[in-house]
């Protein structure tokens, strides 16, 4: 039986995280921050299915699950922000929201 | 009886306490003052009828309250100890104290700080009490601080003008210098003998010591030092002058009951030293001696009625000095007991005066008091004779001449000593009948503002009393202390003179002193101010008015380079590294400052960063 | 599980990486969101290649359905348009993405060399179905739906409130 091994699954996950990552810190744009974040939460989910395959269990599914819960919460909160943002600022620019540096 | 000794001490400062913690109503205030020094006066007083009565064996009365402390071998105790000496300087300072106090209910009945006062009061009191009972030189150096310390608080008692705090903080430093001399001669003594206790320090000195060691010489000495800058003899004594800027029954306190008579105390207890340092007692009388003339020519030329009792105070001290430094110790002792009664006496009139003339302090701008207010013009006017000596009836005369005679007759007196001690007579009458005819008679300045009160009065109606009659038990004192300081004699006086005719000769002198006063202040008021006029007599009036100058001398001589070098030192290394460290602490908030810039994306990297240093951690160490 | 189920394995994580690679890159939001589709759904048969149908199909209908659907509502709801472009170039533009790339290749070689290096044996063969997922579901993980369901209650209490208020001047 030669199937997939698990490190490879993970690496993926690693490797999705990662390109998450620099997208999160390379762009301005808030709405492609957001993205980013997906991108990244769809990297730790991977590596949990991979797990829950490699072991024959439905805890890394489950864990999947709860991920994609807490995914669709953060998107629907932030994308009313973000809305909101725009109506205020007139941009989507990461940048001009510093005022906690002040 | 004895046992309640402790309570002595002990009340004054419990009251003390609760005055300085708890808030309470100014009647409560004054009654809780009043009676506590009451009650220590009482108990005192009864514990003098029993001592009387019921001797305790060797003559003196141990109460051990608990151990103190106990440091390899060394272990002082508080400890109590009751013998003639400390016997009579308790009752004097727990009765004369009670008066001032008395007298404060009213004196500073309109003053913010009435609760304050009196705590201050109580606590100067316990220490004085503690300074004089204490049976180990530790505990004596206890009082001696606390004393100090309220003296300060007192002197700048009010505060909010700079002068006063200034004056409280000059008698501080001065008497600090003293008092590091005495704490070095504590040192020096237990290392030498290896106890503080005052009894046996009297009785290994002379086994371990010969007269005229060097090592009893320096102990001697060094305990002088502190005595001189407590009791404000030459050359610590300009503290005393200004410390006129407190209240008028602080000074009474401070002058007549506790504090400059410490010194005296002090070499009086510890007089088997100084018979072991026969150069240090003449140095204890030729101090005594020197001083007595300056502040009495000092006194001789102030305007400022209460800086005329500070001159007359130290020189008093003086008279003390000299007495023991000739070894004539019941003299001294004696003198003290007479001088707090008038010079208490002395400055409650003086407060009274001083009230009653919207706080007026120049002399010459009082005058024709007598009649307006008669108590306070008697009783002053016998403590003003007291001072300087009417003879046959007064007290002070009696104390006077017999330092006079021992100056003469004891065993380090001489002819200098005694001539001395009789220009001092001259000179005393001088000034104290220069400032009574020039406050009581005279014309009228000022209208009177406030009579005094009953609480005023009555003090002052006792010690008058207590200046004439404390003169007549001499004899019994000189019994009662027999024990304790002999009276060191030897068979040829170095005068050739009776004891008769050395107080016939102050008596004399008093009175070429008053008539003198007479004729230059009431007779001839012109001629005084003539002499004042010309140049030689401005010069050596400026200098005798400024104290001999002595406070121009030390500001050169000790303020300004000390300040010169605290100049010169504030920006040395060490202020530097702290500098340093402020500077470092300060770019340490700036890089940290710069790392919150708000932005978002910078923070996201700052964690990922992070996690990377963190897993490289667990991975790599 | 033989030898097609492992080909479809690599090829989806080939496409999958590709599209995030060129999801988080594009200029224009709408063709980003694209590519990300592309994304979700190769990382859906990658599920599907590890043995986990039902969150393959989650995936699907969720991700790529549901919440890039919220995502394009938000982008035509904003009209972007040239300006932004014009803008992103601008951003993107110079030595921008070299700081991010390095930090993130770092994190990337970090993560790898732990799993090659942990004892991460063992092959992705096992079928978890969908009835054994219900039964961990509703069964030892009740809370975690329980607190999930809190969860996305609260966040549409809070989207709904944020977008009430705008509404007022």
């Amino acid at each position: 039986m030669n199937a997939v091994p698990m490190s490879h699954g993970l690496i993926l996950g690693g490797i999705l995280f990662a390109i998450g990552l620099a997208g999160l810190l390379m762009r301005r744009n808030l709405l492609l921050i957001l993205v980013s974040i997906e991108v990244m939460l769809n990297g730790a989910g991977v590596a949990f299915v991979a797990a829950g395959s490699r072991w024959a269990q439905p805890d890394g599914q489950i864990m999947f699950l709860f991920i994609l819960a807490a995914a669709a919460a953060e998107v629907s909160v932030a994308l009313a922000l973000l809305v909101r943002y725009y109506r205020m600022r007139g941009t989507l620019d990461a940048d001009t929201a510093r005022g906690l540096g002040e | 009886m004895l046992e309640l000794l402790w309570l002595v001490p002990a009340i004054p400062f419990a009251s003390a306490l609760v005055l300085a913690v708890v808030r309470l109503p100014r009647k409560v205030v004054a009654w809780l003052a009043v009676a506590s020094i009451a009650a220590s006066t009482i108990i005192s007083l009864l514990i003098t009828y029993s001592f009387l009565h019921a001797p305790p064996a060797g003559n003196a009365y141990t109460e051990v309250l608990w151990r103190w402390l106990d440091v390899s071998g060394f272990h002082p105790d508080i400890a109590l100890y009751l013998d003639p000496l400390s016997l009579i300087f308790m009752v004097v300072v727990a009765f004369v104290s009670f008066l001032i106090h008395l007298y404060s209910t009213e004196f500073m009945i309109g003053d913010d700080g009435y609760s304050r006062f009196f705590a201050y009061m109580n606590l100067f009191v316990a220490s004085m009490l503690t300074l004089v009972l204490a049976n180990n030189l530790l505990l004596l150096y206890l009082g001696w601080e606390g004393v100090g310390l309220c003296s300060y608080l007192l002197i700048g008692f009010w505060y909010r003008d700079p002068v006063n705090g200034l004056a409280g903080r000059k008698a501080f430093i001065v008497t600090r210098v003293g008092d590091t001399s005495f704490a070095i001669g504590l040192f020096l003594l237990f290392q030498q003998l290896g106890t503080l206790n005052i009894q046996d320090l009297m009785r290994v000195a002379p086994q371990s010591w010969h007269v005229g060691s060097g090592v009893a010489v320096a102990v001697a000495f060094l305990l002088l030092g502190g005595a001189v800058g407590k009791s404000a003899q030459l050359p610590l004594q300009t503290w005393l002058p200004d410390a006129m800027a407190g209240p008028t029954p602080v000074s009474a306190l401070i002058h007549a009951a506790t504090m400059v008579t410490a010194g005296v105390y002090l070499i009086a207890r510890t007089h088997v030293l100084y018979a072991l340092a026969p150069s240090a007692q003449f140095a204890v009388a030729v101090i005594g001696a020197a001083t007595l003339l300056l502040a009495g020519f000092s006194a001789l030329t102030q305007h400022d009625l209460k800086r005329v009792l500070a001159y007359s105070t130290i020189s008093q001290v003086g008279y003390m000095f000299l007495a023991l430094g000739v070894g004539a110790w019941p003299a001294a002792v004696f003198h003290f007991m007479t001088h707090a009664f008038f010079k208490a006496l002395l400055f409650l009139g003086a407060g009274i005066v001083i009230q009653a003339l919207h706080e007026e302090h120049d002399i010459f701008r009082m005058g024709g008091l007598w009649n307006r207010l008669p108590v306070a013009f008697w009783t002053f006017l016998i403590a003003g004779c007291s001072l300087a000596g009417l003879p046959l009836i007064t007290a002070g005369a009696f104390s006077k001449d017999w330092i006079l005679w021992g100056a003469a007759s004891a065993a380090q007196g001489s002819t200098g000593l005694w001539v001395a001690a009789l220009v001092g007579v001259l000179l005393t009458s001088l000034y104290t009948f220069r400032m009574i005819f020039l406050v009581f008679f005279g014309q009228e300045h000022t209208p009177i503002a406030k009579k005094p009160g009953a609480a005023m009065l009555i003090p002052c109606i006792v010690l008058a009393f207590l200046s004439i009659a404390g003169g007549y038990i001499r004899i019994p004192f000189a019994h009662f202390l027999e024990e304790v300081l002999p009276w060191t004699t030897r068979v040829a006086s170095a005068v050739p003179l009776s004891e008769t005719a050395s107080a016939t000769a102050a008596g004399l002198v008093f009175l070429l002193g008053l008539v003198l006063a007479w004729f230059f202040i009431l007779r001839r008021p012109s001629l005084s101010s003539a002499l004042v006029k010309n140049p030689a007599g401005a010069a050596l009036h400026r200098f005798w008015f400024s104290d001999w100058a002595m406070d121009w001398l030390y500001e050169r001589l000790f303020v300004r380079p000390i300040l010169w070098i605290a100049q010169i030192g504030k920006g040395d290394v060490i202020d530097g590294s702290y500098d340093g460290l402020a500077l470092l602490t300060q770019g340490g908030w700036r890089a940290l400052r710069s790392t919150q810039s708000g932005k978002l994306r910078w923070y996201a990297a700052v964690i990922a960063g992070g996690t990377i240093i963190f897993i490289a951690v667990v991975l790599f160490l | 599980m033989s030898g097609p189920m492992e080909a479809a394995f690599y090829v989806a994580a080939a496409v999958a990486v590709v599209s995030t690679l060129l999801a988080i890159s594009r200029l224009v939001a709408v063709h980003a969101l694209l590519y990300l589709i592309v994304s979700f759904l190769s990382v859906a048969v990658v599920f599907y290649t590890m043995g986990a149908p039902l969150v393959a199909t989650l995936e699907v209908i969720i991700y790529a359905g549901a919440i890039l659907v919220l995502f394009l509502f938000v982008v035509m709801m904003l009209n972007l348009g040239t300006r932004d472009r014009d803008q992103e170039r601008q951003w993107f533009s110079g030595a921008a993405w070299l700081g991010p790339a390095i930090l993130s290749a770092i994190l990337l070689a970090e993560v790898i060399y732990l799993i090659v290096s942990g004892a991460t044996t063992g092959g992705l063969s096992a079928t978890v179905g969908p009835k054994e997922v219900a039964l961990a579901l509703y069964g030892p993980y009740m809370i975690g739906v329980e607190l999930a369901s809190m969860l996305l209650l609260g966040a549409v209490v809070g989207a709904t409130h944020l977008s009430k208020q705008e509404a007022r001047p």
